[in-house]
């Protein structure tokens, strides 16, 4: 049976996880918006995994780790998400903008 | 064989890759979160691809299901009141393309390309046994059963937290329903 790892070099899965990676620092550095911040950090997040996962199914698919570990950033990902959505919110309710560049103080 | 895993892999490629650059291009906020779903989707079917089917589950459920409603409910409850429709919604956009393909074209391809991969190579005739979600199901329960519980106090800690950061403590104003929204954008013009 043919899979994945005959067809593709694990360099091409590689390359593709870091032009995702780049894609999203160039939206946490571009955009204003602090959602739109957050979207560029869920990019490289999922950027990581998909380096995970491939060195998972490329070098030991026999073992777990590599799976488990992938799982685990998604839980710490999820965990952000939450914690820097609810952040923005606040900081929207304080200031009555979510521009980062605004959001210069450090008290309210 | 090959040839069709190359094709289905480009499509893949192409998904992720346009996904992601239409979401740090959009102008739209809401457009940029939609386009995000889209490249979620492709990375879940890059994990199908390579046969780490719970990974692509769990990417559908979480990131498609719950972090990108979450984003979409941020942006929905933080509307633009201050008028910053005129200043630029992108800030060093030249500055931060020359990082991002510095980091790209210098530092990660000529990395990946002129490494040894040590890739696993099973002897002739044998299958590989490549771990499906049972293992990892029962892998959790086992060996790394320390790290799950610890996870699930993680994600009890972010609920609390997120809970008190974003409530309402009944002195300052609170978030207005979509209704009280538009009628204040509507009094201006009035």
């Amino acid at each position: 049976m043919t899979t994945i790892t005959d067809a593709i070099p694990l360099s091409w899965i590689l390359v593709l996880a870091g032009a995702l990676f780049c894609i999203g620092l160039f939206g946490v550095l571009t955009r204003r918006n602090a959602v739109g911040v957050l979207l560029g950090v869920e990019l490289m997040l999922n950027a990581v995994n998909i380096n995970l996962i491939a060195f998972w199914r490329y070098l030991e698919p026999h073992l777990v780790a590599g799976q488990v570990f992938a799982l685990f950033v998604v839980v710490v990902a999820a965990a952000e998400a939450a914690v820097g959505l609810a952040l923005i919110i606040s900081l929207y309710r304080a200031r009555q903008t979510v521009n980062v560049d605004q959001a210069d103080a450090l008290q309210g | 064989m090959n040839t069709v895993i190359q094709v289905v892999f480009f499509i893949i490629s192409t998904i992720i890759l346009g996904g992601a650059l239409l979401t740090v291009t959009a102008r739209n906020l809401v457009h940029a979160a939609l386009w995000l779903i889209a490249a979620f989707f492709g990375i879940g079917a890059l994990y199908l691809l390579m046969q780490a089917e719970f990974a692509a589950v769990v990417q559908v459920l979480i990131y498609v299901g719950a972090i990108a409603v979450l984003v979409l409910f941020a942006i929905m409850l933080t509307p633009d009141l201050a008028g910053e429709s005129d200043t630029p919604i992108f800030r060093h956009r030249w500055m931060a393309l020359v990082v991002a393909a510095a980091l790209f074209g210098i530092l990660i391809v000529p990395t990946v390309w002129n490494h040894q991969w040590s890739i696993y190579t099973p002897l002739e005739g044998s299958i590989v046994q490549v771990a499906a979600a049972r293992e990892v199901g029962t892998a959790f329960m086992r060996e790394y059963v320390l790290p799950f519980e610890l996870a699930s106090v993680l994600l009890l800690a972010a609920l609390i937290g997120a809970i008190v950061i974003g409530i309402d403590d009944g002195t300052r104003q609170r978030i207005l329903t979509l209704a009280e929204e538009f009628r204040l954008r509507q009094k201006p013009k009035d």
